[in-house]
């Protein structure tokens, strides 16, 4: 069933694609969702189901045995794999079912949800996947379905840009999940994850010669899969594929770069915690880089103006905050706030979706405003999922974040603590971005050209559904689940996958959090609203001359911190710039000319110089014959 | 096992082929006789040669099939023919590819076609002796005879500059020969024998090995071609023709990594260890050299030919760190190329025969007509970038695999290579097949012919099945690579 599961997304692609010719757009969508909808189901038994059948690995075949080197195609059903299939299968159903709606009118939308099928099958070989070379395809499958799904509107030179900004990206990061993977076997010798668990204590002194320099392989190991986790799931120097992503349609972006994808990175290193956890250096550089990319990304996402841009920022700084949790050691935290991200992440971009829908394809919030009476529901859906986004007490995201804050505070190490102060104030920033953009959108007066104002409207039900059903999962889901992901029993059955501090539950962090620190997100959060109550609406009228003040601290933050342009001087300059070199000046100058060229150049000219002695002149000949008698002659003394 | 004897009946099916070809009548405008001939040919000798794979036996590492001939009456200099699994699935690939090229040419018309197609089945009774022979003198005829009819198909149906890149190609690979021609008659005067099986029993003193090596090495490196004996490859993949190019790239290739292994690295393992470094030097190089010229290309084909040379570089790579994983590796990398190459090179002849050009700025937005095309181009893109799940991954994973348990700086460097490779394929694709349709293309657009789906197809197929299932090729291969690792001495790295 479990296995079902899996392989249905993959039908649905097949079924899209062959036949797209012979069914109508409408008839396939509907298709490819009642499927998605089997497959949630059979995942929703499963899991329902997971307490008596137990941890067990379903072996399909064998893939490549050469020599020592052997990997199976296999599936494992865990409880970190059936959860994470259930939520990667009940998402992409919603965002399945949205677009039916969003793309009602794209003349492609078969193919739309065949990739869509496609992205799911891969997501879940990957979360599903019992060895790390078929992790790895899932891994790049993700990537090539994002890849395609971003550059679906293939006639926009920015989209197909960006398709390949991102996949080129990721494949920097898989550079070195690569890397993690040949270390990982040369190692332990197998790449099966359930034996590497095994191995790893036994290994824990052992030292790896990486490019002549010796280091602890499991540092080693881990800080390589970091690597690739970080182009995965954008953290910050590898995160610059992230908001160009964004032009792929809005489903795209809810679903591959919100809720499942971009997570893949978390997801993995919660999967090889056991082996993070051996290396302390890799903990603190997940931990810094973390908090770096949730600081930055926070910051920058204040000042775009792109409805989508500003939540991908806000996905590339909580996806931050899951590193964070990572980085101190609270695996199954990160975990929580990876699916209670995905429920209030989703929703916030299908209901910019659904704005941008109303709005005629409408995609900056400057050019928007006074929504919230004309389309209510969206309005409600937007303001639930950014008030979870922030952290607002009872929503989702108030229980996974704040966790992941005060297990900050509680770890006794001053980099935590720096942690602990970066991820409040990123907090702040959540705040202001979120409040900026409810209100740009939705309030202050509208500044949509009249076309676009008489053509505003509700999205339709089909659309509206899956927004309805994330505001109940983004409201609830982390009411009722907390205890699943902290409470000391459920801690004992996370340990046997994942590496768990037991010590540290629910009602540890309960007694030692003082009271003080506890609250404080809750009024950072009010300060925030009222920081930004005040700018816009109170000094509305001083904003501009505040950003020609500060027009160089404006610049910097909405230039993403000039990331993009370094990168594009340096390496991208720099690739281009050898190739020609190397083929104009070495390949054609240099080979040709010394090789095949010059070769027949001195043959030929040879050729003339000889071909000039034949003159034909008896006392040429006569000449030669002397002097060239006279030089053996003398040769012939001059030796014997 | 019978006792048919497959090899001399697959070399002689095509000479008889070539007979019918040749008797067919001339003013045909369609050459239709010939290209029926030239089918049937194929077919029957691609159904033929798989009697191979199916009658192979996995578990012997020493050469099946075997036929012996007398030769100028002696008894040490004999035509031999025989497979192993290094070369069995050479064969296989030698008389796919080429039935491959005769469906892609069923329905094009074409100059003194009838000459055409002779040249490529002549071609390919060559290429069958060259894989199967077990004798040196042998090896070495057919494999410089493949250079005839190479030469002619370059420089006859070639572009404007075909005579300068035939001749380009020409000494080239001449120039490697006549060293290894004399590496032929040495081992023939110290041992009175030319037959590789007996030359495995033999060591050489390390001094002469290391002069052999070399000789044998110019030859293959110039064939396969390693950096800087590359520069032959863009020139010629350039000028020739759609299918001289798929056979070029997709099995002439082969033969020097084929050579590498069969020679360098089976009869003088001293020196190999000993030129390793120099290898993963020049390897290393031509990956990350050549996929960088790549990016900067304007000209599709000449695109594809410096990414050979770059996957190429992986060849090299995966047959010098002389483990199992590295040659298995190397293996299939060279028949995933062979097919992913060959792929590439018939969706430009396609694109060509169209628009009759290969200039990148000319295209853009083919793929909104020509959907169905765009999709197979992008899976041999997939191929050529060594996606997981087709077959050009499972090469260069491997490779990289056994490089890395060697020497992790080699293999640091050259998987750098991935993410180029992945820069230039994509950038092509979308240059020619994203973004708005422009005049150009909307002016004129046909669709693919039955012929065309049919090629791309079974190529698509190909590399999923191989993707998928490596082992398909890996366990044919295993047991004769093993016998080559035996006979090496431990490796100093």
């Amino acid at each position: 069933m479990f296995f079902l599961s899996i392989f249905i997304p993959l039908i649905s692609y097949l079924f899209c694609v062959i036949f797209k010719s012979y069914l109508s757009g409408k008839q396939i969508s509907l298709i490819s969702c009642g499927l998605l909808s089997i497959a949630t189901t059979l995942s929703l038994i499963s899991f329902y189901f997971f307490h008596i059948n137990g941890d067990s690995v379903v072996l399909i075949s064998n893939w490549i045995s050469s020599g020592s080197f052997s990997v199976d195609w296999s599936i494992n059903f865990n409880l970190l794999s059936c959860s994470m299939v259930l939520m990667v299968n009940f998402v992409s159903t919603l965002i399945h079912i949205y677009s039916v709606g969003y793309m009602n009118k794209d003349p492609k939308r078969s193919t739309f949800m065949g990739y869509l099928g496609l992205f799911t099958f891969f997501m879940l070989l990957l979360v599903s996947s019992n060895n790390l070379l078929q992790l790895f395809l899932g891994w790049e499958g993700v990537g090539l379905t994002s890849y395609l799904l971003i550059g679906f509107w293939n006639y926009k030179n920015s989209a197909n840009d960006a398709a390949i900004k991102a996949f080129v990206v990721n494949r920097i990061g898989d550079f070195g999940l690569l890397l993690a993977i040949f270390t990982i076997f040369v190692v332990f010798g197998t790449l099966n994850i359930n034996e590497i668990m095994i191995l790893v204590n036994s290994y824990s002194d052992s030292y790896f010669n990486f490019l002549g320099i010796k280091i602890h392989s499991i540092t080693l190991i881990s800080v390589l899969l970091f690597i690739g986790c970080m182009g995965k799931s954008a953290q910050f120097g590898l995160h610059t594929w992230l908001p160009d992503a964004m032009e792929g349609p809005t489903p795209v972006s809810a679903l591959i770069h919100a809720a499942t994808m971009v997570t893949a990175g978390v997801f993995l290193l919660i999967l090889m915690s056991p082996l993070i956890e051996v290396s302390e250096f890799a903990s603190k550089l997940i931990l810094i880089v973390g908090s770096l990319t949730c600081i930055f990304a926070a910051s920058v996402a204040i000042f775009q103006n792109d409805i989508k841009k500003i939540i991908a920022y806000s996905t590339c700084s909580q996806l931050g905050y899951m590193f964070m949790a990572v980085g101190a050691s609270a695996y199954s935290l990160a975990y929580f706030h990876l699916i209670s991200h995905a429920f209030f992440k989703a929703l916030l971009f299908l209901g910019a979706g659904s704005v941008i829908h109303s709005m005629s394809d409408e995609q900056n919030i400057k050019n928007m405003g006074g929504l919230y009476n004309k389309i209510p529901l969206t309005y409600l859906t937007m303001i639930i999922g950014s008030l979870s986004l922030i952290g607002v007490p009872f929503f989702s995201g108030y229980f996974s974040k704040d966790l992941i804050l005060e297990t900050l505070f509680l770890r006794d190490s001053e980099l935590s603590s720096y942690a602990f102060l970066t991820g409040l104030l990123a907090v702040l920033f959540t705040t202001l971005y979120s409040l900026r953009l409810i209100i740009y959108v939705f309030h202050r007066k509208s500044m949509a050209d009249e076309k676009v104002v008489a053509h505003i409207h509700e999205s339709p039900f089909i659309m509206t559904f899956p927004l309805i059903v994330l505001s109940i999962f983004a409201i609830f889901f982390g009411m009722f689940s907390n205890s699943y992901f902290i409470g000391s029993d459920y801690l004992s059955v996370w340990s046997e996958i994942i590496f768990v501090d037991k010590s540290f539950n629910e009602n540890f962090i309960y007694e030692n959090m003082p009271i003080f620190y506890k609250k404080l997100p809750l009024i950072i959060i009010i300060c925030g609203i009222i920081i930004s109550y005040l700018i816009y609406f109170s000094f509305d009228k001083f904003l501009p001359v505040i950003k020609n003040r500060l027009r160089i601290v404006h610049n910097f933050f909405k230039n993403k911190w000039y990331i993009d342009e370094i990168y594009k001087k340096t390496f991208v300059f720099l690739a281009f710039y050898l190739g020609k070199g190397f083929w104009k000046s070495v390949d054609r100058d240099l080979i040709d000319n010394l090789g095949p060229n010059g070769m027949s150049k001195f043959v030929s000219s040879i050729g003339l110089i000889v071909s000039k002695m034949q003159s034909g002149y008896l006392y040429h000949y006569v000449l030669s014959i002397i002097i060239g008698l006279t030089l053996l002659i003398s040769l012939y003394t001059y030796i014997f | 096992m019978s006792n048919l004897p497959i090899l001399p009946i697959l070399i002689s099916i095509p000479l008889i082929g070539l007979i019918f070809i040749l008797l067919s009548s001339e003013n045909d405008e369609f050459a239709l006789q010939s290209k029926r001939s030239a089918l049937w040919t194929s077919i029957s000798n691609f159904l033929l040669s798989l009697y191979l794979p199916l009658n192979f036996d996995k578990s012997i590492p020493h050469f099946q099939f075997v036929n012996s001939f007398g030769w100028f009456n002696s008894d040490n200099l004999k035509f031999s023919l025989g497979v192993d699994g290094l070369s069995m699935p050479f064969i296989v690939l030698s008389t796919f590819l080429i039935l491959l090229c005769v469906i892609f040419l069923y329905p094009q018309k074409k100059k003194n076609m009838r000459m055409y197609l002779a040249s490529f089945i002549l071609l390919e009774s060559f290429l069958i002796g060259t894989f199967s022979s077990i004798d040196l003198f042998s090896f070495y005829i057919f494999f410089e005879s493949i250079l005839i009819p190479m030469y002619l198909i370059i420089g006859f149906w070639g572009g404007e500059r075909r005579i300068y890149s035939a001749y380009k190609f020409f000494l080239y690979t001449l120039l490697g020969s006549v060293l290894m021609l004399l590496a032929i008659i040495f081992l023939y005067q110290e041992f009175g024998t030319t037959s590789i099986p007996r030359l495995f029993d033999f060591s050489l003193p390390f001094y002469i090995q290391v002069w052999l090596w070399l000789a044998f090495f110019a030859s293959f490196a110039v064939k396969i071609p390693m950096w800087p004996f590359h520069t032959w490859l863009p020139d010629a993949h350039v000028e020739a023709p759609t299918e001289g190019s798929v056979i070029l790239a997709g099995i002439l290739l082969k033969l020097g990594g084929y050579g590498f292994i069969r020679f360098n690295l089976s009869i003088l393992p001293d020196a190999s260890i000993f030129f390793t470094p120099f290898i993963y030097f020049l390897s290393v190089i031509a990956i990350i050299y050549t996929s960088l010229i790549a990016l900067v290309q304007e000209d599709m084909k000449k695109l594809i030919a410096y990414s050979s040379v770059a996957h190429m570089g992986f060849v090299t790579l995966g047959i010098f760190s002389s483990n199992l994983q590295g040659l298995h590796g190397a293996i299939i990398q060279m028949i995933s190329h062979g097919i992913i190459s060959a792929a590439l090179f018939f969706s430009i002849g396609s694109i060509y025969n169209r628009y009759k050009t290969k200039e990148i700025n000319f295209y853009g937005g083919l793929g909104h007509k020509m959907s169905k095309f765009s999709v197979f181009f992008l899976i041999f893109t997939l191929g050529a970038i060594g996606f997981p799940g087709t077959s050009g991954f499972i090469g260069e994973y491997l490779t990289l695999l056994s490089v890395y348990s060697k020497s992790t700086l080699v293999a640091f460097l050259s998987a750098t290579g991935v993410v180029l490779a992945a820069s230039y394929m994509l950038i092509l694709y979308k240059r020619v097949f994203l973004g708005v349709v422009n005049e150009r293309i909307e002016k004129k657009t046909e669709r693919l012919n039955i012929f065309e789906i049919l090629t791309y197809s079974i190529l698509a197929v190909v590399i999923f099945i191989f993707g998928i299932k490596p082992n398909l090729i890996l366990d044919y291969t295993s047991s004769s690579l093993e016998r080559i690792i035996k006979l090496y001495p431990i490796s100093i790295f």
